[in-house]
Protein backbone atom coordinates (compact mmCIF):
# COMPACT_ATOMS: atom_id res chain seq x y z
CA UNK A 1 0.00 0.00 0.00
CA UNK A 2 2.82 2.39 0.90
CA UNK A 3 4.45 1.90 -2.48
CA UNK A 4 1.14 2.67 -4.26
CA UNK A 5 0.77 5.84 -2.14
CA UNK A 6 4.29 6.90 -3.13
CA UNK A 7 3.89 6.06 -6.81
CA UNK A 8 0.55 7.90 -7.02
CA UNK A 9 2.47 10.99 -5.88
CA UNK A 10 3.81 11.27 -9.45
CA UNK A 11 0.23 11.51 -10.77
CA UNK A 12 -0.63 14.32 -8.32
CA UNK A 13 2.56 16.18 -9.22
CA UNK A 14 1.73 15.96 -12.94
CA UNK A 15 -1.87 16.97 -12.33
CA UNK A 16 -0.73 20.47 -11.25
CA UNK A 17 0.91 21.66 -14.50
CA UNK A 18 -1.65 19.77 -16.58
CA UNK A 19 -4.56 21.60 -14.97
CA UNK A 20 -2.76 24.97 -15.18
CA UNK A 21 -2.13 24.40 -18.90
CA UNK A 22 -5.77 23.41 -19.56
CA UNK A 23 -7.09 26.31 -17.48
CA UNK A 24 -4.93 29.01 -19.13
CA UNK A 25 -5.58 27.60 -22.61
CA UNK A 26 -9.36 27.53 -22.10
CA UNK A 27 -9.34 30.99 -20.48
CA UNK A 28 -7.38 32.52 -23.38
CA UNK A 29 -9.69 30.87 -25.92
CA UNK A 30 -12.88 31.97 -24.20
CA UNK A 31 -11.71 35.55 -23.65
CA UNK A 32 -10.68 35.78 -27.33
CA UNK A 33 -14.08 34.39 -28.35
CA UNK A 34 -16.05 36.88 -26.24
CA UNK A 35 -13.81 39.77 -25.12
CA UNK A 36 -16.28 41.44 -22.74
CA UNK A 37 -15.64 42.47 -19.16
CA UNK A 38 -17.73 39.66 -17.64
CA UNK A 39 -15.85 36.94 -19.52
CA UNK A 40 -12.49 38.49 -18.63
CA UNK A 41 -13.29 38.76 -14.93
CA UNK A 42 -14.72 35.25 -14.73
CA UNK A 43 -11.71 33.63 -16.34
CA UNK A 44 -9.14 35.82 -14.57
CA UNK A 45 -10.76 34.84 -11.25
CA UNK A 46 -10.65 31.15 -12.25
CA UNK A 47 -6.98 31.34 -13.26
CA UNK A 48 -5.88 33.38 -10.23
CA UNK A 49 -7.56 31.14 -7.67
CA UNK A 50 -6.92 27.76 -9.27
CA UNK A 51 -3.17 28.23 -9.92
CA UNK A 52 -2.28 28.23 -6.19
CA UNK A 53 -4.52 25.18 -5.74
CA UNK A 54 -2.72 23.43 -8.63
CA UNK A 55 0.58 24.24 -6.91
CA UNK A 56 -0.94 22.81 -3.73
CA UNK A 57 -1.66 19.48 -5.36
CA UNK A 58 1.92 19.37 -6.68
CA UNK A 59 3.19 19.87 -3.11
CA UNK A 60 0.77 17.16 -1.96
CA UNK A 61 2.14 14.86 -4.67
CA UNK A 62 5.71 15.65 -3.62
CA UNK A 63 4.92 14.77 0.00
CA UNK A 64 3.21 11.57 -1.16
CA UNK A 65 6.21 10.65 -3.29
CA UNK A 66 8.53 11.25 -0.33
CA UNK A 67 6.45 8.86 1.78
CA UNK A 68 5.18 11.55 4.14
CA UNK A 69 1.73 9.95 4.29
CA UNK A 70 3.09 6.64 5.49
CA UNK A 71 2.69 8.03 8.96
CA UNK A 72 0.06 10.60 9.95
CA UNK A 73 0.73 12.73 13.08
CA UNK A 74 -1.04 11.47 16.18
CA UNK A 75 -0.54 14.43 18.51
CA UNK A 76 0.55 18.07 18.64
CA UNK A 77 4.11 17.21 19.52
CA UNK A 78 4.57 15.80 16.04
CA UNK A 79 3.94 19.13 14.35
CA UNK A 80 6.72 20.89 16.26
CA UNK A 81 9.30 20.19 13.54
CA UNK B 1 -27.96 14.16 38.07
CA UNK B 2 -24.51 14.96 36.77
CA UNK B 3 -25.24 13.13 33.54
CA UNK B 4 -28.51 15.02 33.12
CA UNK B 5 -26.71 18.34 33.59
CA UNK B 6 -24.05 17.30 31.12
CA UNK B 7 -26.65 16.30 28.53
CA UNK B 8 -28.50 19.60 29.01
CA UNK B 9 -25.26 21.53 28.75
CA UNK B 10 -24.20 19.82 25.50
CA UNK B 11 -27.67 20.42 24.03
CA UNK B 12 -27.26 24.11 24.85
CA UNK B 13 -23.83 24.14 23.19
CA UNK B 14 -25.23 22.51 20.05
CA UNK B 15 -28.27 24.80 19.95
CA UNK B 16 -26.20 27.96 20.41
CA UNK B 17 -23.70 26.95 17.76
CA UNK B 18 -26.14 25.48 15.23
CA UNK B 19 -28.70 28.28 15.31
CA UNK B 20 -26.01 30.90 14.73
CA UNK B 21 -24.41 28.94 11.92
CA UNK B 22 -27.80 28.29 10.33
CA UNK B 23 -28.53 32.02 10.38
CA UNK B 24 -25.17 32.77 8.78
CA UNK B 25 -25.92 30.34 5.94
CA UNK B 26 -29.40 31.85 5.59
CA UNK B 27 -27.88 35.33 5.32
CA UNK B 28 -25.35 34.17 2.77
CA UNK B 29 -27.86 32.32 0.56
CA UNK B 30 -30.57 34.98 0.37
CA UNK B 31 -28.14 37.18 -1.54
CA UNK B 32 -27.45 34.34 -3.99
CA UNK B 33 -31.10 33.38 -4.30
CA UNK B 34 -32.09 36.98 -4.99
CA UNK B 35 -29.16 37.76 -7.28
CA UNK B 36 -31.40 38.67 -10.24
CA UNK B 37 -33.57 41.07 -8.21
CA UNK B 38 -30.52 42.61 -6.54
CA UNK B 39 -28.83 43.05 -9.93
CA UNK B 40 -31.83 44.96 -11.25
CA UNK B 41 -31.87 47.23 -8.16
CA UNK B 42 -28.17 47.88 -7.75
CA UNK B 43 -26.28 46.84 -10.86
CA UNK B 44 -28.00 48.20 -14.00
CA UNK B 45 -26.72 46.45 -17.12
CA UNK B 46 -26.50 49.67 -19.10
CA UNK B 47 -23.80 50.94 -16.71
CA UNK B 48 -20.60 48.95 -17.37
CA UNK B 49 -18.98 49.84 -14.03
CA UNK B 50 -22.03 48.68 -12.12
CA UNK B 51 -22.08 45.49 -14.19
CA UNK B 52 -18.40 44.97 -13.33
CA UNK B 53 -19.16 45.39 -9.63
CA UNK B 54 -21.99 42.89 -10.01
CA UNK B 55 -19.63 40.25 -11.37
CA UNK B 56 -17.15 41.02 -8.60
CA UNK B 57 -19.88 40.76 -5.97
CA UNK B 58 -20.89 37.36 -7.30
CA UNK B 59 -17.42 35.92 -7.63
CA UNK B 60 -15.16 37.63 -5.14
CA UNK B 61 -17.46 37.56 -2.14
CA UNK B 62 -18.77 34.04 -2.49
CA UNK B 63 -15.60 32.29 -3.41
CA UNK B 64 -12.36 34.19 -3.06
CA UNK B 65 -13.14 35.94 0.20
CA UNK B 66 -14.31 32.89 2.15
CA UNK B 67 -10.83 31.32 2.48
CA UNK B 68 -9.50 34.72 3.57
CA UNK B 69 -12.22 34.84 6.22
CA UNK B 70 -11.08 31.38 7.28
CA UNK B 71 -7.52 32.66 7.75
CA UNK B 72 -8.45 35.91 9.50
CA UNK B 73 -11.01 34.47 11.91
CA UNK B 74 -9.30 31.10 12.23
CA UNK B 75 -6.19 32.87 13.49
CA UNK B 76 -8.28 34.97 15.83
CA UNK B 77 -10.09 31.88 17.13
CA UNK B 78 -6.80 30.16 17.91
CA UNK B 79 -5.45 33.29 19.63
CA UNK B 80 -8.37 34.74 21.62
CA UNK B 81 -10.80 31.84 21.69
CA UNK B 82 -13.64 30.19 19.82
CA UNK B 83 -16.53 31.86 21.62
CA UNK B 84 -15.71 35.51 20.90
CA UNK B 85 -14.58 34.81 17.37
CA UNK B 86 -17.72 33.09 16.20
CA UNK B 87 -19.75 35.71 18.03
CA UNK B 88 -17.93 38.34 16.00
CA UNK B 89 -18.54 36.53 12.69
CA UNK B 90 -22.25 36.31 13.52
CA UNK B 91 -22.46 40.05 14.26
CA UNK B 92 -20.59 40.94 11.06
CA UNK B 93 -22.79 38.64 8.98
CA UNK B 94 -26.02 39.82 10.59
CA UNK B 95 -25.05 43.49 10.37
CA UNK B 96 -24.10 43.21 6.69
CA UNK B 97 -27.29 41.35 5.80
CA UNK B 98 -29.50 43.84 7.61
CA UNK B 99 -27.63 46.72 5.95
CA UNK B 100 -28.18 45.21 2.47
CA UNK B 101 -31.90 45.41 3.18
CA UNK B 102 -31.57 49.13 3.89
CA UNK B 103 -29.30 50.34 1.07
CA UNK B 104 -31.15 52.65 -1.38
CA UNK B 105 -31.11 51.47 -4.99
CA UNK B 106 -29.02 52.71 -7.93
CA UNK B 107 -31.92 54.93 -8.98
CA UNK B 108 -31.71 56.83 -5.66
CA UNK B 109 -28.00 57.13 -4.84
CA UNK B 110 -26.35 56.14 -8.11
CA UNK B 111 -22.88 54.64 -8.11
CA UNK B 112 -22.68 54.45 -4.29
CA UNK B 113 -25.36 51.75 -4.26
CA UNK B 114 -23.38 48.99 -6.04
CA UNK B 115 -20.17 49.96 -4.18
CA UNK B 116 -21.88 49.64 -0.78
CA UNK B 117 -23.50 46.35 -1.78
CA UNK B 118 -20.14 44.97 -2.94
CA UNK B 119 -18.51 45.92 0.39
CA UNK B 120 -21.34 44.35 2.38
CA UNK B 121 -21.19 41.18 0.31
CA UNK B 122 -17.43 40.98 0.90
CA UNK B 123 -18.08 41.26 4.64
CA UNK B 124 -20.64 38.44 4.39
CA UNK B 125 -18.09 36.22 2.65
CA UNK B 126 -15.42 37.02 5.27
CA UNK B 127 -17.79 36.31 8.15
CA UNK B 128 -18.93 33.01 6.66
CA UNK B 129 -15.28 32.02 6.26
CA UNK B 130 -14.81 32.36 9.99
CA UNK B 131 -18.07 30.92 11.24
CA UNK B 132 -18.11 27.25 10.37
CA UNK B 133 -14.67 26.36 11.74
CA UNK B 134 -15.54 28.06 15.00
CA UNK B 135 -18.89 26.35 15.43
CA UNK B 136 -17.61 22.89 14.49
CA UNK B 137 -14.56 23.25 16.74
CA UNK B 138 -16.62 24.59 19.62
CA UNK B 139 -19.09 21.69 19.51
CA UNK B 140 -16.39 19.06 18.96
CA UNK B 141 -14.35 20.36 21.88
CA UNK B 142 -17.36 19.96 24.14
CA UNK B 143 -18.22 16.47 22.87
CA UNK B 144 -17.28 13.14 24.39
CA UNK B 145 -15.14 11.07 21.97
CA UNK B 146 -17.79 8.40 21.38
CA UNK B 147 -20.39 11.01 20.34
CA UNK B 148 -18.27 13.48 18.41
CA UNK B 149 -19.60 12.54 14.97
CA UNK B 150 -23.20 12.59 16.20
CA UNK B 151 -22.95 15.91 18.03
CA UNK B 152 -21.05 17.76 15.32
CA UNK B 153 -23.49 16.46 12.69
CA UNK B 154 -26.03 18.99 14.03
CA UNK B 155 -23.68 21.71 12.80
CA UNK B 156 -23.59 19.88 9.47
CA UNK B 157 -27.36 20.22 9.04
CA UNK B 158 -27.14 24.02 9.21
CA UNK B 159 -25.85 24.75 5.71
CA UNK B 160 -28.68 22.78 4.13
CA UNK B 161 -31.26 24.12 6.57
CA UNK B 162 -29.99 27.66 5.92
CA UNK B 163 -30.72 27.11 2.23
CA UNK B 164 -34.12 25.64 3.17
CA UNK B 165 -34.94 28.67 5.33
CA UNK B 166 -33.82 31.17 2.70
CA UNK B 167 -35.88 29.51 -0.05
CA UNK B 168 -38.89 29.25 2.25
CA UNK B 169 -38.80 32.87 3.40
CA UNK B 170 -38.30 34.10 -0.16
CA UNK B 171 -41.24 32.04 -1.46
CA UNK B 172 -43.53 33.14 1.39
CA UNK B 173 -42.62 36.81 0.90
CA UNK B 174 -42.91 36.57 -2.89
CA UNK B 175 -46.42 35.15 -2.60
CA UNK B 176 -47.63 37.09 0.41
CA UNK B 177 -47.45 40.75 -0.60
CA UNK B 178 -50.73 40.84 -2.51
CA UNK B 179 -53.71 38.57 -3.09
CA UNK B 180 -52.99 38.66 -6.82
CA UNK B 181 -49.82 36.64 -7.52
CA UNK B 182 -48.61 38.80 -10.42
CA UNK B 183 -48.96 41.95 -8.33
CA UNK B 184 -47.33 40.23 -5.37
CA UNK B 185 -44.29 39.24 -7.45
CA UNK B 186 -44.10 42.75 -8.87
CA UNK B 187 -44.14 44.24 -5.33
CA UNK B 188 -41.54 41.70 -4.25
CA UNK B 189 -39.21 42.68 -7.10
CA UNK B 190 -39.76 46.33 -6.29
CA UNK B 191 -39.32 46.47 -2.50
CA UNK B 192 -40.42 43.15 -0.95
CA UNK B 193 -37.02 41.51 -1.58
CA UNK B 194 -35.71 43.62 1.33
CA UNK B 195 -37.89 41.73 3.84
CA UNK B 196 -35.79 38.51 3.95
CA UNK B 197 -32.68 40.66 4.59
CA UNK B 198 -34.31 42.73 7.31
CA UNK B 199 -35.87 39.62 8.89
CA UNK B 200 -32.36 38.34 9.51
CA UNK B 201 -31.76 40.91 12.26
CA UNK B 202 -34.32 39.23 14.53
CA UNK B 203 -32.68 35.83 14.06
CA UNK B 204 -29.22 37.27 14.63
CA UNK B 205 -30.25 39.15 17.77
CA UNK B 206 -31.64 35.95 19.31
CA UNK B 207 -28.55 34.00 18.35
CA UNK B 208 -26.12 36.64 19.67
CA UNK B 209 -28.03 36.66 22.97
CA UNK B 210 -27.73 32.87 23.26
CA UNK B 211 -24.08 32.81 22.29
CA UNK B 212 -23.19 35.56 24.77
CA UNK B 213 -24.35 33.25 27.54
CA UNK B 214 -22.06 30.42 26.43
CA UNK B 215 -18.69 29.64 27.98
CA UNK B 216 -15.39 29.22 26.15
CA UNK B 217 -14.53 25.77 24.79
CA UNK B 218 -13.08 23.74 27.69
CA UNK B 219 -10.12 22.48 25.65
CA UNK B 220 -9.17 25.96 24.49
CA UNK B 221 -9.68 27.39 27.99
CA UNK B 222 -7.35 24.72 29.35
CA UNK B 223 -4.50 25.28 26.90
CA UNK B 224 -4.90 29.03 27.42
CA UNK B 225 -4.60 28.68 31.20
CA UNK B 226 -1.54 26.49 30.69
CA UNK B 227 0.00 29.13 28.38
CA UNK B 228 0.08 26.67 25.49
CA UNK B 229 -1.87 28.59 22.86
CA UNK B 230 -0.18 29.14 19.55
CA UNK B 231 1.81 32.36 19.13
CA UNK B 232 1.39 32.32 15.37
CA UNK B 233 -1.37 29.95 14.19
CA UNK B 234 -0.91 30.77 10.50
CA UNK B 235 2.79 29.96 10.61
CA UNK B 236 2.23 26.78 12.61
CA UNK B 237 -0.61 25.67 10.35
CA UNK B 238 0.99 26.21 7.00
CA UNK B 239 4.75 26.34 7.39
CA UNK B 240 5.21 23.22 9.50
CA UNK B 241 5.47 20.38 7.04
CA UNK B 242 3.72 17.85 9.29
CA UNK B 243 0.65 20.09 9.62
CA UNK B 244 0.70 21.42 6.06
CA UNK B 245 0.57 17.88 4.73
CA UNK B 246 -2.61 17.30 6.78
CA UNK B 247 -4.15 20.55 5.50
CA UNK B 248 -3.45 19.40 1.93
CA UNK B 249 -4.82 15.94 2.68
CA UNK B 250 -7.99 17.44 4.18
CA UNK B 251 -8.47 19.57 1.06
CA UNK B 252 -7.66 17.07 -1.68
CA UNK B 253 -8.87 13.94 0.10
CA UNK B 254 -12.12 15.21 1.59
CA UNK B 255 -13.35 18.80 1.35
CA UNK B 256 -12.96 19.42 -2.39
CA UNK B 257 -15.07 16.36 -3.23
CA UNK B 258 -17.57 17.17 -0.51
CA UNK B 259 -17.82 20.76 -1.82
CA UNK B 260 -18.65 19.79 -5.40
CA UNK B 261 -21.18 17.16 -4.31
CA UNK B 262 -22.83 19.63 -1.93
CA UNK B 263 -23.19 22.35 -4.57
CA UNK B 264 -24.17 19.99 -7.40
CA UNK B 265 -26.93 18.33 -5.38
CA UNK B 266 -28.41 21.52 -3.97
CA UNK B 267 -27.47 24.44 -6.23
CA UNK B 268 -26.50 23.23 -9.68
CA UNK B 269 -29.55 20.98 -9.71
CA UNK B 270 -31.71 24.07 -9.12
CA UNK B 271 -30.06 25.94 -12.03
CA UNK B 272 -30.32 22.79 -14.16
CA UNK B 273 -34.04 22.32 -13.48
CA UNK B 274 -34.77 25.97 -14.22
CA UNK B 275 -32.46 26.62 -17.19
CA UNK B 276 -32.11 23.25 -18.90
CA UNK B 277 -35.40 21.56 -17.99
CA UNK B 278 -37.29 24.89 -18.08
CA UNK B 279 -39.15 24.03 -14.91
CA UNK B 280 -41.30 26.66 -13.20
CA UNK B 281 -39.55 28.96 -10.64
CA UNK B 282 -41.82 28.02 -7.72
CA UNK B 283 -41.85 24.27 -8.47
CA UNK B 284 -38.05 24.25 -8.66
CA UNK B 285 -37.80 25.84 -5.21
CA UNK B 286 -40.45 23.66 -3.57
CA UNK B 287 -38.79 20.51 -5.00
CA UNK B 288 -35.55 21.50 -3.27
CA UNK B 289 -37.43 22.38 -0.07
CA UNK B 290 -39.17 18.96 0.11
CA UNK B 291 -36.00 17.05 -0.77
CA UNK B 292 -34.05 18.92 1.93
CA UNK B 293 -36.77 18.24 4.47
CA UNK B 294 -36.69 14.48 3.84
CA UNK B 295 -32.89 14.22 3.59
CA UNK B 296 -31.80 16.39 6.53
CA UNK B 297 -32.20 13.69 9.26
CA UNK B 298 -29.57 11.64 7.43
CA UNK B 299 -26.86 14.18 8.32
CA UNK B 300 -27.36 13.22 11.94
CA UNK B 301 -27.73 9.54 11.14
CA UNK B 302 -24.45 9.38 9.21
CA UNK B 303 -22.72 11.54 11.81
CA UNK B 304 -23.82 9.10 14.50
CA UNK B 305 -22.93 6.05 12.45
CA UNK B 306 -19.44 7.49 11.85
CA UNK B 307 -18.83 7.25 15.60
CA UNK B 308 -19.15 3.47 15.23
CA UNK B 309 -17.60 2.68 11.85
CA UNK B 310 -15.26 5.65 11.29
CA UNK B 311 -15.63 8.72 9.10
CA UNK B 312 -13.67 7.76 6.02
CA UNK B 313 -15.75 5.08 4.32
CA UNK B 314 -19.07 6.86 4.76
CA UNK B 315 -17.63 9.95 3.07
CA UNK B 316 -15.94 7.93 0.33
CA UNK B 317 -19.12 5.92 -0.34
CA UNK B 318 -21.07 9.17 -0.74
CA UNK B 319 -18.48 10.44 -3.22
CA UNK B 320 -18.49 7.19 -5.20
CA UNK B 321 -22.29 7.04 -5.41
CA UNK B 322 -22.38 10.63 -6.64
CA UNK B 323 -19.67 10.00 -9.25
CA UNK B 324 -21.41 6.90 -10.62
CA UNK B 325 -25.03 8.09 -10.57
CA UNK B 326 -25.04 11.84 -11.25
CA UNK B 327 -25.31 11.47 -15.03
CA UNK B 328 -28.24 9.01 -14.97
CA UNK B 329 -30.02 11.05 -12.28
CA UNK B 330 -29.69 14.34 -14.17
CA UNK B 331 -30.61 12.48 -17.37
CA UNK B 332 -33.80 11.37 -15.66
CA UNK B 333 -34.62 15.01 -14.83
CA UNK B 334 -34.42 15.79 -18.54
CA UNK B 335 -36.58 12.85 -19.59
CA UNK B 336 -39.29 13.52 -16.98
CA UNK B 337 -39.61 17.17 -18.00
CA UNK B 338 -39.31 16.58 -21.76
CA UNK B 339 -42.62 17.70 -23.28
CA UNK B 340 -41.63 16.32 -26.72
CA UNK B 341 -42.25 12.85 -25.31
CA UNK B 342 -45.65 13.81 -23.87
CA UNK B 343 -49.04 13.81 -25.62
CA UNK B 344 -50.57 17.23 -26.02
CA UNK B 345 -54.31 17.87 -25.60
CA UNK B 346 -54.53 20.08 -28.69
CA UNK B 347 -58.02 21.41 -28.00
CA UNK B 348 -56.94 22.86 -24.65
CA UNK B 349 -54.18 24.99 -26.15
CA UNK B 350 -54.50 28.67 -25.16
CA UNK B 351 -53.03 31.69 -26.92
CA UNK B 352 -53.26 35.16 -25.41
CA UNK B 353 -51.99 38.38 -26.95
CA UNK B 354 -51.53 41.63 -25.07
CA UNK B 355 -50.38 45.02 -26.32
CA UNK B 356 -48.95 47.89 -24.33
CA UNK B 357 -47.99 51.26 -25.79
CA UNK B 358 -44.50 52.18 -24.62
CA UNK B 359 -43.94 55.48 -22.81
CA UNK B 360 -42.66 58.42 -24.88
CA UNK B 361 -43.00 56.62 -28.23
CA UNK B 362 -45.52 55.21 -30.66
CA UNK B 363 -44.00 51.73 -30.35
CA UNK B 364 -45.99 48.88 -28.82
CA UNK B 365 -44.86 46.02 -26.61
CA UNK B 366 -46.45 42.79 -27.81
CA UNK B 367 -46.65 39.83 -25.44
CA UNK B 368 -47.89 36.49 -26.79
CA UNK B 369 -48.51 33.78 -24.20
CA UNK B 370 -49.06 30.24 -25.47
CA UNK B 371 -50.02 27.52 -22.99
CA UNK B 372 -50.06 23.84 -23.97
CA UNK B 373 -51.54 21.10 -21.84
CA UNK B 374 -50.50 17.45 -21.85
CA UNK B 375 -52.34 14.26 -21.00
CA UNK B 376 -50.23 13.60 -17.87
CA UNK B 377 -51.22 16.99 -16.40
CA UNK B 378 -48.07 18.89 -17.31
CA UNK B 379 -48.43 22.36 -18.81
CA UNK B 380 -45.96 24.37 -20.87
CA UNK B 381 -46.17 28.16 -21.11
CA UNK B 382 -44.18 30.12 -23.66
CA UNK B 383 -44.10 33.90 -23.30
CA UNK B 384 -42.79 35.77 -26.32
CA UNK B 385 -42.18 39.50 -25.98
CA UNK B 386 -41.25 41.79 -28.85
CA UNK B 387 -41.64 45.43 -29.83
CA UNK B 388 -43.88 46.50 -32.69
CA UNK B 389 -42.15 49.59 -34.03
CA UNK B 390 -44.09 52.47 -35.54
CA UNK B 391 -41.23 52.99 -38.02
CA UNK B 392 -42.07 50.99 -41.18
CA UNK B 393 -39.75 48.03 -41.81
CA UNK B 394 -38.17 48.07 -38.31
CA UNK B 395 -38.57 44.77 -36.45
CA UNK B 396 -37.24 43.24 -33.23
CA UNK B 397 -34.21 41.19 -34.21
CA UNK B 398 -34.50 38.72 -31.36
CA UNK B 399 -37.79 38.60 -29.45
CA UNK B 400 -37.46 37.56 -25.81
CA UNK B 401 -38.86 34.07 -25.26
CA UNK B 402 -39.41 32.56 -21.81
CA UNK B 403 -40.49 28.97 -21.35
CA UNK B 404 -41.84 27.53 -18.13
CA UNK B 405 -43.18 24.05 -17.39
CA UNK B 406 -45.45 23.11 -14.52
CA UNK B 407 -45.37 19.40 -13.77
CA UNK B 408 -48.25 17.16 -12.74
CA UNK B 409 -48.22 15.81 -9.18
CA UNK B 410 -46.80 12.37 -10.08
CA UNK B 411 -43.80 13.69 -11.99
CA UNK B 412 -43.31 16.45 -9.43
CA UNK B 413 -42.86 13.83 -6.69
CA UNK B 414 -40.62 11.71 -8.92
CA UNK B 415 -38.29 14.71 -9.24
CA UNK B 416 -38.41 15.31 -5.49
CA UNK B 417 -37.31 11.65 -5.14
CA UNK B 418 -34.37 12.19 -7.52
CA UNK B 419 -33.23 15.37 -5.77
CA UNK B 420 -33.65 13.60 -2.43
CA UNK B 421 -31.19 10.91 -3.60
CA UNK B 422 -28.70 13.62 -4.56
CA UNK B 423 -29.03 15.34 -1.18
CA UNK B 424 -28.73 11.94 0.48
CA UNK B 425 -25.21 11.76 -1.03
CA UNK B 426 -24.55 15.18 0.51
CA UNK B 427 -25.51 13.85 3.93
CA UNK B 428 -23.02 11.00 3.50
CA UNK B 429 -20.06 13.17 2.55
CA UNK B 430 -20.94 16.13 4.76
CA UNK B 431 -22.44 14.53 7.89
CA UNK B 432 -19.19 13.12 9.33
CA UNK B 433 -16.76 15.71 7.92
CA UNK B 434 -16.72 18.13 10.89
CA UNK B 435 -15.63 15.37 13.26
CA UNK B 436 -13.11 14.18 10.68
CA UNK B 437 -11.56 17.66 10.32
CA UNK B 438 -11.51 18.34 14.04
CA UNK B 439 -9.69 15.06 14.70
CA UNK B 440 -7.08 15.87 12.06
CA UNK B 441 -5.61 18.94 13.79
CA UNK B 442 -4.31 19.86 17.25
CA UNK B 443 -6.29 22.16 19.57
CA UNK B 444 -3.96 25.15 19.45
CA UNK B 445 -4.21 25.59 15.66
CA UNK B 446 -7.44 23.67 14.99
CA UNK B 447 -9.63 26.64 14.05
CA UNK B 448 -7.12 27.94 11.48
CA UNK B 449 -6.08 24.56 10.11
CA UNK B 450 -9.55 23.16 9.51
CA UNK B 451 -11.15 26.39 8.28
CA UNK B 452 -8.89 26.91 5.27
CA UNK B 453 -9.30 23.51 3.56
CA UNK B 454 -13.01 23.58 4.37
CA UNK B 455 -13.54 26.94 2.68
CA UNK B 456 -11.30 26.20 -0.30
CA UNK B 457 -13.19 22.93 -0.76
CA UNK B 458 -16.62 24.45 -0.28
CA UNK B 459 -16.17 28.06 -1.34
CA UNK B 460 -13.92 27.58 -4.35
CA UNK B 461 -14.38 24.01 -5.63
CA UNK B 462 -18.00 23.84 -4.48
CA UNK B 463 -19.14 27.42 -4.89
CA UNK B 464 -17.85 27.60 -8.44
CA UNK B 465 -19.67 24.40 -9.45
CA UNK B 466 -22.82 26.06 -10.88
CA UNK B 467 -20.71 28.57 -12.84
CA UNK B 468 -18.21 26.07 -14.22
CA UNK B 469 -20.90 23.51 -15.04
CA UNK B 470 -22.97 26.16 -16.83
CA UNK B 471 -19.86 27.44 -18.63
CA UNK B 472 -19.01 23.93 -19.81
CA UNK B 473 -22.49 23.52 -21.23
CA UNK B 474 -22.09 26.76 -23.20
CA UNK B 475 -18.70 25.64 -24.57
CA UNK B 476 -19.71 22.04 -25.40
CA UNK B 477 -23.30 22.49 -26.47
CA UNK B 478 -23.88 18.94 -27.77
CA UNK B 479 -24.29 17.32 -24.35
CA UNK B 480 -26.74 18.78 -21.82
CA UNK B 481 -25.01 16.84 -19.03
CA UNK B 482 -21.48 18.00 -19.89
CA UNK B 483 -21.45 20.37 -16.88
CA UNK B 484 -21.40 17.35 -14.57
CA UNK B 485 -17.91 16.37 -15.73
CA UNK B 486 -16.46 19.10 -13.50
CA UNK B 487 -18.09 17.54 -10.44
CA UNK B 488 -17.31 13.98 -11.52
CA UNK B 489 -13.61 14.72 -12.17
CA UNK B 490 -13.07 16.71 -8.94
CA UNK B 491 -15.01 14.17 -6.85
CA UNK B 492 -13.16 11.33 -8.62
CA UNK B 493 -9.71 12.73 -7.78
CA UNK B 494 -10.86 13.37 -4.22
CA UNK B 495 -12.19 9.81 -3.92
CA UNK B 496 -8.86 8.34 -5.07
CA UNK B 497 -6.81 10.54 -2.73
CA UNK B 498 -9.18 10.00 0.20
CA UNK B 499 -9.26 6.24 -0.29
CA UNK B 500 -5.48 5.97 -0.58
CA UNK B 501 -4.26 8.35 2.09
CA UNK B 502 -6.95 9.01 4.70
CA UNK B 503 -7.12 6.76 7.72
CA UNK B 504 -10.43 5.43 9.05
CA UNK B 505 -9.20 5.54 12.61
CA UNK B 506 -11.20 7.77 14.98
CA UNK B 507 -8.93 9.98 17.07
CA UNK B 508 -10.39 9.57 20.56
CA UNK B 509 -8.28 12.28 22.13
CA UNK B 510 -8.61 15.72 20.54
CA UNK B 511 -7.35 17.55 23.61
CA UNK B 512 -3.71 17.55 22.43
Amino acid sequence: MDSIKKAAGIIWILLGPLSIYYLVKTAAGEIAKKPVIDTRIQWIVFVVIFIPIAIGIMIFGYYALKGEYKHLPKNSAEIED
Amino acid sequence: MNQTNEAFSIRKVIAASSVGTLIEWYDFYIFGSLATVIASQFFPKENPTAALLSTLATFAAGFVVRPFGALVFGRLGDLIGRKYTFLLTLIIMGGSTFAIGLVPGYAQIGFFAPVIILILRLLQGLALGGEYGGAATYVAEHSPAEKRGYLTSWIQTTATLGLFLSLGIILITRHGLDEDLTRSISKFNDWGWRIPFLFSVILVAISVYIRLKMKESPLFARIKSEGKISKNPLKESFSHRSNLKMVLLALFGATMGQGVVWYTSQFYVMTFMESTCKLDFDQTRTIIIWAILFATPFFVLFGKWSDRVGRKWIMMAGLLLAIVTYRPLFGKLISITDTQAKTEIAEKKQIKNSFQILDNSNDTLHTKTTTQFFTDGTSLTETKTDTLYSTPGKVTLKPEIKTSKVLDTGNYWKIIGIVFIMIFYVTMVYGPIAAFLVELFPTKIRYTSMSLPYHIGNGIFGGLTPFIATLLSTIYTGDKLVGLYYTIIVAGICFLIGTLYITNKIDKDVSD
